[in-house]
């Protein structure tokens, strides 16, 4: 194969590697913040329904147990594409920055075999440990499931932030430190934003699920718990993850200046740069946004006069696509604020009156939580992915230089989406059957109900 | 032993433990796709979902630390393979993806029609899958795969002789394993017309495995030159260690000694991996690459092994933990049918 061949098979291969990426990495996600958070939300009901002595808690938390194992197995599915992906799309990325930055996953692939061995203890130790011995198996099931995310998300930061190695003259990588390469100045505030967005996706998810019961009518006392629980736990961490918010743009604004001036569709070098709310960016200027004076500065460098560095800083293919990251940022913060007006709301009446609100307004809003939630979430991943474009290693490789040249590559993505479209179709039926009939199983249980059908067939499982 | 490669055997005993583990998963699920009629397969379907359920997943995650090692420790030779082989790897990432979606959520329904289709994409995905990882195995041990990013043929680099022994060997020997794994199962339920029929399809796969591999080194001699010498010469201590391991795996399945035949049988997988790895050593990629080339720098591979030394002062007991937990808790429903 001469040199054009590669080059144009490299260029026909981007668009669809990255789409392929970015939906294999967008449905993960979701299913990683369950196995982030899920496991603390149901072993502190199953805890308290032990102390209680409470089978409508333990009742919960054993159908919230199901559900985990449920939502882990698809997350541990979709993991496993994911490894395969980073080197069969980006082996640019893999062969000259594995050293550096491949440490982190060996890390990650610990703590997941941690989590799903526990995963499998915890749910099928549920009637055959003593209540005690349960509850402590679930301890290392929710380290290993925050460590794993602790180790993923530094290494994305790496990309953000590339630290932990020097370039000899040909720009190949000589002296790697891994250890150091996994604590650049983004991993922190980027661990600790994507801890507290996996409770609150989580939280607000399962919260949502019941709260469409209860506007369906539905009163019982555990449907009630089923709200609370969660929805608490989400509540109670939200105004924390604004502060993290604030956190995190500062070091965006630090590290990646161009990053930040797409994420407010910035073109030009400002002191006192105003805040831009909505709008449409074309040819190096926003129209149509609400802009808040001196908003930016104020927020980036705690000073109403700050400069800000804006996009007129790099040459225009060193720009990612303004519009995709400022509507992505919008999105993350505009949701992030009205989950806070919720939490505000929760925390408010629960200060005063001692029960939620019960009003079919607050149960809308709780419904509808649990999506917007989900979709802050996702449009974070879009600002900080879309945002560091056209690098894959911020200022050091470019993402068309990462590609793989194999032909045929981008059939790929026909295939996973065909893939993932079954997925999430099975899953979510899964799902509410299980919301249906508690007594259905999780894939780590071991005894299946039969199938329905009459008694001739019981045999069958 | 070089510190290159130190890490390239802690990879290669994931490797193996995923071939063990990992094999005998999917040969349950080939064994489920054997089972017969919906009725009449039932029970074996019933003793094999006892056997994989609370262990399938951690099992397969032996595949993601192999992967990560290769892609930390020995960067560019991971980057020359999986281009290089995408598709059968697509393929095999695809059937995983199937194969555990299929046997979690096929629990979790209960139409008839639901399960049907869920056991068949589990079933089917468990002997597609094996084929293709047996043929990546195949392209890289008969060096199709050269140095650099895609840069062999992305069809006949797995689409040959040695690919398709690979990949038929691989099915073969986890259908085994798997046959082997469940006679102890079955008997620990307490079905005895179970065992026999497992004890009946180990010695059968066992006769086919040991067939094929024996035709299998004279496709080698025609299609794999330098490999067909390093397993016949440097090699074939490890190779007669496992002919000899699988000759008694076989005298101790007839003399219904289950317990000792997964031991022996075991030992003989792991001879054949082994003997791979000898005759292929010191190249990862053959004939260009060798172990020294292709490892990374000296504070990655000092940094992989404390990971790796540590993770596994974690990672071991918990195993042990949950296969414990596992077997000492009979649940006796295999034995009667109908429950
Ligand atoms: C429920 C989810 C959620 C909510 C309410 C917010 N975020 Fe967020 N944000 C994320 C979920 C998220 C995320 C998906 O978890 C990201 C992607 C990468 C990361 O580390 O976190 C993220 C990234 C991210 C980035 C890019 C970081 C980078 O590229 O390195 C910035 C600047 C912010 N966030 C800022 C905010 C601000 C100012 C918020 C205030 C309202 C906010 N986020 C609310
Ligand atoms: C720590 C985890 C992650 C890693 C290591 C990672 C890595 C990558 C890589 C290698 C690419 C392709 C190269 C590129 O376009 O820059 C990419 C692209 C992308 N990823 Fe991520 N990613 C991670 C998390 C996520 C998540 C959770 C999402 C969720 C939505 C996401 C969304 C995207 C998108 C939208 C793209 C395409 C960007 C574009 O083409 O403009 N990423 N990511
Ligand atoms: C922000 C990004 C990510 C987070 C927070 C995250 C988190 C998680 C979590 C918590 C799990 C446990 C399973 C579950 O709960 O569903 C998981 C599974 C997995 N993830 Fe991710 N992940 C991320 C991105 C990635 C990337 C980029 C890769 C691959 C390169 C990856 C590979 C895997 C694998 C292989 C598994 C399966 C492990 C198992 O079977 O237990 N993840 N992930």
């Amino acid at each position: 194969m001469d040199h054009l061949d590669v080059l144009a098979d490299a260029a026909e291969n981007l668009y669809p590697a990255r789409m392929q990426m970015a939906l294999s990495l967008g449905w993960h996600i979701v299913f990683a913040c369950f196995g982030i958070a899920f496991p603390l939300i149901t072993v502190v009901t199953e805890w308290r329904g032990h102390r209680r002595g409470d089978a409508e808690l333990l009742g919960l938390a054993r159908t919230w147990a199901k559900a985990m194992g449920i939502l882990f197995a698809a997350g541990a599915v979709s993991g496993t594409l994911l490894s395969f992906e980073m080197g069969i799309l980006w082996p640019g990325l893999m062969d000259r920055f594995g050293e550096v930055y491949g440490f982190p996953f060996v890390l990650e692939g610990f703590a997941f075999f941690i989590e799903a061995i526990f995963v499998g203890v915890y749910l099928f130790g549920w009637d055959r440990l003593s209540p005690r011995a349960h509850v402590l198996s679930a301890v290392p099931m929710i380290v290993s499931g925050m460590a794993g995310a602790f180790f993923v998300v530094a290494a994305n930061a790496w990309m953000n932030n590339p630290t932990g190695f020097r370039l000899d003259a040909q720009g190949r990588v000589v002296d790697a430190q891994p250890w150091a390469a996994m604590f650049g100045p983004s991993t922190w505030p980027q661990v600790v934003h994507m801890l507290l967005a996996a409770y609150m996706v989580t939280g607000f998810t399962v919260a949502s699920v019941y709260a469409v019961g209860v506007l369906r009518g539905r009163r019982e006392r555990r449907h009630r718990l089923g709200l609370v629980i969660p929805l608490a736990f989400a509540a109670a961490v939200t105004p924390v993850q604004i502060g993290v918010g604030d956190w995190i743009a500062n070091t965006v604004a630090d590290n990646q200046p161009v990053k930040l001036a797409a994420m407010e569709g910035q073109y030009e070098t400002t002191a006192g740069a105003p805040l831009s709310i909505g709008g449409w960016y074309s040819d190096g200027e926003m129209r149509g946004a609400l802009e808040i004076p001196n908003g930016l500065s104020l927020l980036v460098h705690h000073d109403p006069d700050g400069v800000v560095l804006g996009l007129e800083e790099v040459p225009p293919d060193e720009r990612p696509p303004v519009n995709v990251v400022h509507l992505a940022f919008d999105t993350m913060v505009g949701l992030g604020s009205a989950l806070l007006l919720l939490a505000v709301w929760c925390g408010w009446a629960w200060w005063r009156r001692r029960r939620l609100p019960g009003s079919r307004w607050f149960l809308r809003a709780v419904a509808a939580s649990g999506v917007a939630a989900v979709v802050a979430m996702e449009a974070g991943w879009v600002v900080t992915e879309v945002g560091r474009q056209p690098w894959v290693v911020y200022g050091l490789l470019r993402t068309a230089d990462a590609v793989s040249p194999a032909p045929g590559l981008w059939l790929g993505f026909y295939g996973v989406l065909a893939v993932y479209t079954v997925l999430t179709a099975l899953t979510v039926y899964v799902l509410r059957r299980l919301a249906s009939r508690p007594g259905t199983s999780a894939p780590q249980e071991v005894d299946a109900e039969p199938p329905d059908r009459g008694t001739g067939q019981v045999a069958l499982r | 032993m070089t510190l290159a490669e130190v890490v390239l055997a802690v990879m290669f005993v994931g490797l193996v433990a995923y071939g063990l583990f990992g094999g005998a998963d999917f040969g349950a699920g080939i064994w489920d796709l054997l089972a017969g009629g919906t009725r009449r397969g039932a029970r074996q379907r019933e003793l094999i979902e006892h056997s994989i359920a609370p262990v399938w997943e951690a099992n397969h995650v032996w595949l993601i630390f192999v992967l990560v090692v290769l892609w930390t420790a020995f960067s560019g030779a991971f980057a020359a393979v999986v281009t290089t082989l995408y598709v059968p790897l697509t393929l095999a990432a695809f059937g995983m993806i199937a194969r555990g979606a299929a046997f979690a959520f096929r629990k979790s329904t209960t139409t008839l029609g639901m399960r049907r289709a869920l056991g068949a994409a589990f079933a089917f995905s468990s002997l597609a899958t094996p084929y293709f990882l047996g043929s990546v195995v195949g392209a890289v041990a008969s060096g199709r795969v050269p140095a650099g990013i895609a840069a062999g043929d992305v069809v006949t680099s797995w689409v040959n002789p040695t690919s398709a022994l690979g990949g038929v060997l691989a099915v073969l020997v986890c259908a085994y394993l798997a046959a082997v794994f469940l006679c102890a199962d079955a008997r620990r339920e307490g079905a005895e017309d179970l065992v026999r029929q497992f004890r009946a399809r180990a010695l059968g796969t066992a006769a086919v495995t040991g067939a094929v591999g024996l035709a299998g080194l004279f496709v080698l001699r025609a299609d794999a030159p330098l490999l067909f010498d390093g397993l016949t010469g440097r090699a074939a201590p490890v190779v007669v260690l496992s002919v000899v391991a699988g000759v008694a795996a076989l005298g101790l399945l007839w003399t219904r000694r289950y317990g000792a035949a997964r031991a022996a049988s075991a030992l003989a997988v792991t001879a054949i991996l082994v003997g791979w790895a000898v005759a292929q050593y010191p190249y990862v990629l053959v004939p260009e690459v060798t172990i020294e080339e292709a490892a990374v720098g000296r504070s990655t591979l000092v940094a992989m092994l404390v990971a790796l030394g540590a993770g596994a002062v974690v990672l071991v007991p918990s195993l042990v933990y949950l296969y414990v937990l596992f077997q000492r808790a009979p649940t006796g429903t295999a034995a009667h049918p109908g429950s």
